[in-house]
This record gives structure tokens, C-alpha cells and sequence, in this order.
């Protein structure tokens, strides 16, 4: 690759058709029946109908739980890959191929539990991507134990008395990751899950949404403090609006990291919107720069010429 | 002539003379501190004889503390081919008290001890040695001045072997420059009057101890390069095409990383230090998904933690390149020495029936093309290649022919063809090619990989029958490979008593020691397994022609009396004359150790 990467000619998105729900929809989804993962996908087609990137250019990622079935159910380039490292997997596919567009999807046990420390450190390395976690606080592919997210008291087969152990907090762990784009939604909110897709998909960087999504089987009713028509309240996050009115003070400043942490520490059931919003240079960037400084130093030699003169060194 | 190592080698000598006395080869150990720069004379000593058409073979100990501690580094270098590091030193420096104490047992009785006489008080009673006593230290000191100390008495000690082997000084002196070039004046400067001091120092009072080189034999006409495994396996990657890789620090393992992360950027790619063992194969697998073939590595402890990934690639059929750097286990183990006891996990470790291709580099030259056939059989058969080389493989120098590189390079760009309206990313009667994100697929169907069971298009299934023909889909593509390789040879008498049977970094060791049970009559051959899986064909027949088979690893024999190899071919061929000769003590096989315990076991097979 001695030359920057010549990707095949693609065709300007007018001059193909756009892209619809019908070429977006795989396998039929093998979720029962209520699951609020239904909706989360509905949602992805619909940000990827309005996205309308090349078809061939989206890829969609995920680990191992009910909702990183996710893949077989969407027609794009995707995989399933193992328990608890798609971050790392997508973030490889995105750092190897920055003109593509990577989606990772999964569960609060796929994301906080073993794949924590993953979490952390893809999201400070910051790579192009986004990562959407369908929290349901409980493990479902597995019929019912505790997850990291599982609230003291719930009861599950690994602990009938009740869990425990202290929960995590995911938008607490997310601000402290690192994460440039934070958002949390609720699987009940089909307009608001979209527009946090969208936006989490045009940031430049790592973006990650933690949706609400009830297991109907295994945690029904799980989150509806927070669905209006079972008498819940949907509160939003108010956005700064830098208009310079007396009310924009109290409005939530993105790019507050502090801010961030202070919304995360609402009590349950906390606010829901965008937490953190703000720039930081990306790890695609920053190693594009890495390479652009190397390859000024080696002046344009080929790839042979390169290896020829290590060896020559060598003599 | 100085070297009875191996005796043979020391054929038509010259007699002793007042003059310089004339020798083929000669192995110099170097004892002292990791701090003293022993490294690196070392190093200019291997360069030497690689710039001179001579053949090389160094050998190194470092201590597993953060830093210091007491470290060797031993160089064989001289006419002909070098196959092992030697058995025995025949000229020892020894810089302290405990480097005189602990290496005086390596040192050949006759040969030369070169001693720093401001630090080590031999024993004036023990004449079975020619001892110099040298002023290494003060000499250093009084040669550099200034502020300096005795930062410099490695080069001190350069310039004293450079005067006993008589030694090119305008070539080292070159070398020198080059590696401090550099740096600021000063230390060149200072490197070559530490140099200069210890090759002007007197050892005319010992007459027996001047010594020169027979002329090289060596015929090439491309000129020799002197490198160690580590780098020599990182420029083959680089050679393959390979662009993108991620990997964990751990000993031996790390200088790969280390060079990969400087190397890649200059050739467009690049390489991620990761979270950990499990997030650096994942990174890999994910830029083998882009479309670029990726490269992780690790040695054992991080070969065992990435096996859930392997497995999940042997399932999803994705092309990646894993190199374990072995070294003595289990668990922490012994980081910094050698062992071959990853056999087993490189073919076997994953959950489930997970084959893939494992194979073995047997010298450091091989490190350089092994990654390039890794490289090729990744990318052709769609699959994990796991490289088993070790920790002294990894670190030793040696010196061999420049590759041919016009002729080697490997053009790295991804195929995003356009993939045909049926196209299938699992057909079941081809092997799988995978189609990196970015292609556009006729039907407008794009296939997802999996680590679930799949039908062609990759669905899940829980099919009985299509899990039977995938697992059959995944083994049958190395029975296809194993009809590519090339037949098994041996090297030696084509049929008789014995065949030494060996695999990786034993390469060298075990040629000699054939050579010497040779002459003395044992009719004897080696077989040397590069491809360890899938194996390659002929093995069967070649067997046959052999009353006894040996194989040479250094690994346990087991609680069945086998090392991991052994097992292997015994359960494959069903071949009783299939024995072990294994040991477990972290170091390489001394050439005197294999031709002992292969004459020990054909004695008792023979009165038995």
C-alpha cells in the first residue's frame, strides 16, 4: 500500500436507488413476541434509510446475546462475533477501513459485564464508530441471571433471594471511559431512538446510546417508570441552546463532562437525550496522522525500496 | 585451533606456531551484567561475520528482573556452517567474581579465560585454562576520562578480542560508527578509544592466545544480512503484504510488537496495542474482516487467552496470522527461556473441533520466509496460521543470504471486487473467500460471518446435516493444503538405524549431532517438520525405513513417556519404533546432549 488505498469507483448515492426498510430486512427476528428489541431494530432501519449511505459501506456488528442476533436480521456486511469483544472487532474494522460505517449492537452483559474492559479502552481510543447497548437488566438468551445492571433486590436463578451486588451505573461508566458521544433512550420512544441513532452515527468519533429495552419474558415491566402511558415520565435532557435567554443557563451543556456525570447520577429513572457531545480527535485520524508523518519522512519510497533499505542496514 | 566444537570441524588444522594459529571457528561467551553492553559487542562480533562471509550463531541469557542482573551472550562465529550456538566456550570473558564462578564450567579445558583483573580473582590453582588477566576496568577508565566511569569496557573488551582473533578493525570500527553515529560525537569518540585501549593492550605475554580466522568458504553472490529471529519474522510479515496487526506485551513476544508499531505506519498500515490478549486478536480479526490480512501474537499465557477468538475464526473462516513466541510454562513459567510446549495448544486449544494450520520456523532465516508461507496459506485457504517459534529463536542472531525481495513482495490490497449474484460466503464445495465489507454483491444480499453454525449464505442453523458437512468443509480445505506441501525428505543415509525427528529452533542442534553420530557409523538421517499441521505427505513411507525413530523437542515426555510431537505422529501413524528424547530444563539442546540420549536409546532398543 504504498499509494493511499484506491477503493473501487462507487456510485454517488443519487445515482442509485435509495436505500429502503425492504433491501434492509434479513432473517425475521427470532425475539419473542413484545421484546423491546423489536423496536431498537425498527429504528436502525429507519436512521439508515434517512443516513442513505452506500449499501456495500455499512456494516453491522455485534457480540453474543439475545440482541446481538442483531446482524442476522439486517441486510448489510455484518458478523457475530464472540461474547463480549465486538467493541474491539468493529473497532478493527473501522481503523482498517475508514471510508466504512460501523454499527455494533448489544446487551448489558455483552457491554458491562464481559466486555467492560473493552469498553473502557475502545472508548478512549476513540475510533469511528457507534455502539448501541439494548439494556434490559437481566440475561435473557440464558433464561434469567443477574446482569450487571440488574437491581439490588431482583430475584433471578443465580440469586433467588434477591441480587445484591451493587449495579453499574452505565452512564456513569461511560462519561468516565472516555466516550466522545453518550446518549441513553428508551425502547418505547421510536422517534427519539431514532433522531439519538442519527446523531450518534454523524458524530466523529465513538458514540454510544444504552437503550432501555424490556425483556418481556425475564424483567417485564422493568422500565415503566418511565413509559408515560403506564404512568411513567419520559424526561428529557434539555440541550444548551447558546441563544443567550435566561432559561439556556439551566439548559445541559454536551461538551460537559461534569455536567455529564452530575445527569448520570440522577435517580432512577434518570434522563434521557444526549449526556456528552464533544470533539476529541479520533484514533483513525490520529494514526492517519502517524502515517502521513512517516511516510513524509520516507519521502514517497515504495514499499520495496522501503524493506530494501532496512536489509541494507542490516548488512 | 582453537575449537574441538564440534571435534570435526577442526579437521586439517594447523599446528600450533609462534604466529597467530589458524582456526575454523571459535565460540566466545561473554559473562557480565544486562548493563555492561555485552549485547552489544555481541552484536558487532555477529555483524562482523556476517560482513565477512562468515557464518554466525550467537546465543544470550537475560535475566527475567526489571534491570541488571547477571546476563551472557555467546557468539559462534567463524568458516562454514554454524548450526548451533556451541556446546562449550572456548574463550570466556569474564567481567565479575560470579560471571568467572558460574561460567568457568562452560569454558572447554584449554581454552581461554580473559578475565577483568580489577574485579575477579581466579583460582591460582586451576591450570586447566590459559588465563589473561586484563585491566578491563581501570584500562577503560583511564583510556575515556572524564566523567564517564567504566561506561565503555564492553568496547574495551571488542578491541582486546579484536587483537587475540585478529579480527577486521577498519570493518569494526565501522560498525561501531555506525550504530553510535547517531548519537553525539562524545560517545563515538569515546567508543573508539575504550576500543582502541583494549587493542593496544599487551597480550603479547601470553603466546599462545593469537589467533585468525580460515578463509571463508562461503560462494553467494548476495551479500549477507545478520539479523535476529524476532526482526528477521517482522520483516517477513512486512514482505507478505501484511499491514495491519494488534497485539499485548509479554516476553519474548514484544519485540515483534515494538517493531511492527515503528515499521507499519512507513508502509501505510497500522498496528494497536490493545487492552489485552482478548481485545488484541479481536482488533486482528476485525482488520482481517476489513479485508487486510492482520497479524497478532503473544507467547504462551496470550496464546491460551486468544483461543476463544481462534475458534470463532476457524468458524467464520477469516484468514489471520497468530505468532507465539514459546517459552517455558505453564503460567508465568520461565518468561525468558526457551521450550517447546505449545505444540499441543497451537493445534488443539480451542473449544470445539477447531483445526487449523501450525507451523515452525527452524532457524532465523526461516523466521523471515516462514511469515511470508503464513501469509500466502492465510489468505488461500481463509484460516487462522498460528507460527510456533520460541524464545531462543526469537533473540538469537545469525548471519544469511539478503532475500531475494523483488521477488518476494506481496502486494496488500483488499479484494473488494464485486462479488457475483450467487455468490455464497460458505459455499460448500470451494473454499471460502471472504468478502470484506465494501464489495458489492450482485444478488443485494450481504452475507454476515459467523461463529454460529451456517448454511452457505451464513444463517444460523441447528441443521444435524449441515453441521456434519461444515465441519467436514472446515477440515477438508488442509487436506487440500497438505496435497500442496511439499513431500517430506530426510537429510542423511536414506534408510537404517535411526531418524532424528525434530521441529522448530532444534533445526541446528540436531544437523550436528547427526553429523557426529554419522562418523561414528550410526546410519542415521533428520527429518525437520516445518508444517506441523496439517503434516506433510510421505511420512508414512519415510518411517518405514528407519529401525528407529526419534524425535527431538524440548518439551516434558508426558505421563506416557512422549513429548508433544512424539504424540502426535504415535497416534497418527500408529508407528511403534516412534520414541521421545525431550528434556525440561529452559535451555537449548546442547549438540552433546541429543547425540548421548540417542545413542543411550538405540543401545536399549538394541539389548532389549
Amino acid at each position: 500500500m504504498s499509494a493511499p488505498e484506491i477503493l473501487p469507483p462507487v456510485l454517488p448515492a443519487t445515482d442509485r436507488a435509495p436505500l429502503t426498510k425492504k433491501a434492509l430486512t434479513a432473517d425475521h427476528p427470532t425475539w419473542c413476541p413484545g421484546c423491546g428489541d423489536f423496536a431498537v431494530l425498527h429504528c436502525y432501519y429507519r436512521a439508515l434509510e434517512k443516513l442513505n449511505y452506500p449499501h456495500e459501506k455499512i456494516v453491522t456488528m455485534a457480540g453474543i446475546g439475545c440482541s446481538s442476533r442483531f446482524p442476522y436480521f439486517v441486510n448489510t456486511h455484518g458478523g457475530h462475533y464472540i461474547h463480549g469483544r465486538s467493541l474491539p472487532f468493529s473497532a478493527g474494522v473501522s481503523l482498517g477501513r475508514d471510508d466504512l460505517h460501523v454499527f455494533v449492537f448489544g446487551g448489558d452483559g455483552d457491554g458491562f459485564s464481559i466486555g467492560g474492559n473493552h469498553l473502557d479502552h475502545v472508548a478512549r481510543k476513540n475510533p469511528r464508530l457507534t455502539y448501541v447497548i439494548m439494556d434490559n437488566f437481566v440475561y435473557g438468551l440464558t433464561k434469567k441471571q443477574t446482569s450487571p445492571t440488574s437491581p439490588i433486590g431482583f430475584k433471578t436463578k443465580t440469586d433467588p433471594t434477591g441480587a445484591f451486588d451493587q449495579p453499574i451505573n452505565p452512564m456513569r461508566k461511560l462519561v468516565d471511559s472516555g466516550a466522545t458521544f453518550i446518549a441513553r433512550s428508551h425502547a418505547t420512544q421510536v422517534n427519539h431512538m431514532t433522531e439519538m441513532i442519527m446523531r450518534a452515527a454523524q458524530h466523529d468519533g465513538f458514540s454510544v446510546i444504552e437503550i432501555l429495552s424490556e425483556c418481556v419474558e425475564f424483567y417485564p415491566g422493568a422500565f415503566d417508570s418511565s413509559v408515560p402511558r403506564k404512568g411513567g415520565t419520559f424526561g428529557l435532557i434539555q440541550e444548551k441552546k447558546h441563544d443567550g435567554t435566561p432559561e439556556d443557563a439551566a439548559r445541559h451543556d454536551t461538551t460537559d463532562e461534569v455536567a455529564a456525570y452530575r445527569l448520570a447520577s440522577e435517580p432512577w429513572p434518570g434522563l434521557f437525550g444526549v449526556f456528552l457531545d464533544k470533539k476529541r480527535p479520533t484514533k483513525n485520524q490520529l494514526e492517519a496522522d502517524l502515517i502521513a508523518r512517516a511516510r513524509e519522512r520516507t519521502k514517497g519510497a515504495s514499499d520495496l525500496q522501503l524493506l530494501q533499505s532496512t536489509f541494507a542496514r542490516l548488512r | 585451533m582453537v575449537s574441538p566444537n564440534p571435534a570435526e570441524n577442526n579437521g586439517g588444522s594447523a599446528l600450533p606456531s609462534a604466529e597467530a594459529r589458524a582456526l575454523n571457528d571459535v565460540v566466545i561467551r561473554l559473562a557480565g551484567n544486562s548493563q555492561d553492553g555485552i549485547q552489544t559487542i555481541g552484536g558487532f562480533l555477529a555483524r562482523l561475520a556476517g560482513r565477512s562471509d562468515q557464518d554466525v550463531m550467537t546465543y544470550m541469557t537475560i535475566p527475567s528482573t526489571i534491570s541488571g542482573g547477571p546476563s551472557i551472550f555467546q557468539v559462534r562465529m567463524g568458516t562454514g556452517d554454524i548450526l548451533s550456538s556451541g556446546d562449550q566456550a572456548d574463550f570466556l570473558v569474564a567481567f565479575y567474581q560470579h560471571s568467572y564462578e558460574s561460567h568457568l564450567s562452560s569454558l572447554r579445558p584449554g581454552g581461554v579465560l580473559l578475565y577483568d583483573a580489577d574485579h575477579v580473582k581466579p583460582n591460582p590453582d586451576d591450570k586447566r585454562f590459559t588465563a589473561i588477566a586484563a585491566p578491563i576496568t581501570s584500562g577503560t577508565v583511564e583510556a575515556v576520562g572524564g566523567s564517564s566511569k567504566d561506561k565503555g569496557k564492553n568496547l574495551y573488551v571488542l578491541g582486546l578480542i579484536a587483537r587475540v582473533f585478529n579480527l577486521d578493525v577498519v570493518k569494526l570500527s565501522s560498525l561501531v560508527k555506525e550504530r553510535f553515529g547517531g548519537k553525539t560525537e562524545d560517545i563515538v569518540r569515546n567508543a573508539m578509544l575504550a576500543f582502541d585501549a583494549g587493542y593496544a593492550w599487551p597480550a603479547d605475554n601470553v603466546r599462545d592466545c593469537f589467533y585468525r580466522f580460515n578463509p571463508p568458504t562461503r560462494i553467494s553472490g548476495r551479500p549477507q544480512v545478520t539479523l535476529d529471529g524476532n526482526s528477521a519474522m517482522t520483516y517477513g510479515l512486512i514482505a507478505a503484504g501484511v499491514r495491519y496487526g494488534s497485539g499485548y506485551p509479554i516476553t519474548p513476544w514484544s519485540s515483534i510488537m515494538e517493531m511492527l508499531r515503528a515499521e507499519l505506519p512507513k508502509y501505510g498500515g497500522l498496528f494497536v496495542q490493545a487492552e489485552d490478549e482478548l481485545g488484541a486478536v479481536s482488533y486482528a480479526l476485525g482488520f482481517s474482516y476489513s479485508g487486510h490480512l492482520a497479524i497478532t501474537g503473544s507467547s504462551g499465557p496470550g496464546l491460551s487467552l486468544k483461543m476463544e477468538a481462534l475458534g470463532w475464526a476457524v468458524m467464520a473462516e477469516m484468514p489471520l496470522i497468530v505468532i507465539n513466541v514459546q517459552r517455558g510454562g505453564p503460567s508465568t513459567g520461565m518468561p525468558t527461556n526457551v521450550e517447546q510446549s505449545d505444540l499441543l495448544q497451537a493445534l488443539y486449544g480451542s473449544h470445539g473441533d477447531a483445526p487449523r494450520v501450525v507451523l515452525a520456523p527452524r532457524d532465523v532465516e526461516d523466521c523471515f520466509y516462514i511469515a511470508i508461507e503464513a501469509a500466502r496459506i492465510a489468505r488461500a485457504y481463509s484460516t487462522p496460521v498460528i507460527i510456533l517459534t520460541d524464545q531462543a529463536l526469537s533473540s538469537r542472531i545469525e548471519a544469511f543470504d539478503e532475500p531475494d525481495l523483488p521477488a518476494l513482495m506481496v502486494d496488500p490490497k483488499p479484494d473488494l471486487s464485486a462479488r457475483p449474484a450467487d455468490f455464497k460466503p460458505y459455499p460448500l464445495d470451494r473454499i471460502t473467500h471472504h468478502a470484506p465489507p465494501g464489495s458489492r454483491v450482485g444478488s443485494g444480499v450481504y452475507p454476515t460471518v459467523t461463529g454460529l453454525e451456517h448454511d452457505e449464505l451464513g444463517h444460523p442453523t441447528g441443521s444435524p446435516q449441515l453441521h456434519t458437512k461444515m465441519t467436514a468443509k472446515r477440515r477438508e480445505k488442509f487436506k487440500t493444503l497438505a496435497a500442496t506441501l511439499p513431500a517430506a525428505e530426510a537429510f542423511g543415509d536414506t534408510e537404517g538405524d535411526v531418524l532424528l525427528v525434530g521441529w522448530g529452533s532444534t533445526y541446528g542442534p540436531v544437523r550436528e549431532a547427526l553429523a557426529r553420530l554419522r562418523k561414528d557409523g550410526v546410519k542415521a538421517a533428520q527429518l525437520h517438520l516445518r508444517h506441523l499441521n496439517p503434516l506433510p505427505p510421505g511420512l508414512e513411507e519415510l518411517f518405514r525405513r528407519y529401525r528407529d525413530i526419534i524425535v527431538v523437542e524440548i518439551n516434558d515426555e508426558g505421563l506416557y513417556g512422549y513429548g508433544q510431537l512424539a504424540t502426535l505422529l504415535r497416534a497418527r501413524y500408529a508407528n511403534p519404533a516412534i520414541r521421545s528424547l525431550t528434556k525440561t530444563d529452559g535451555l537449548t539442546f546442547k549438540v552433546s546432549e541429543i547425540v548421548t540420549g540417542v545413542t543411550k536409546r538405540l543401545d536399549r532398543a538394541t539389548t532389549v
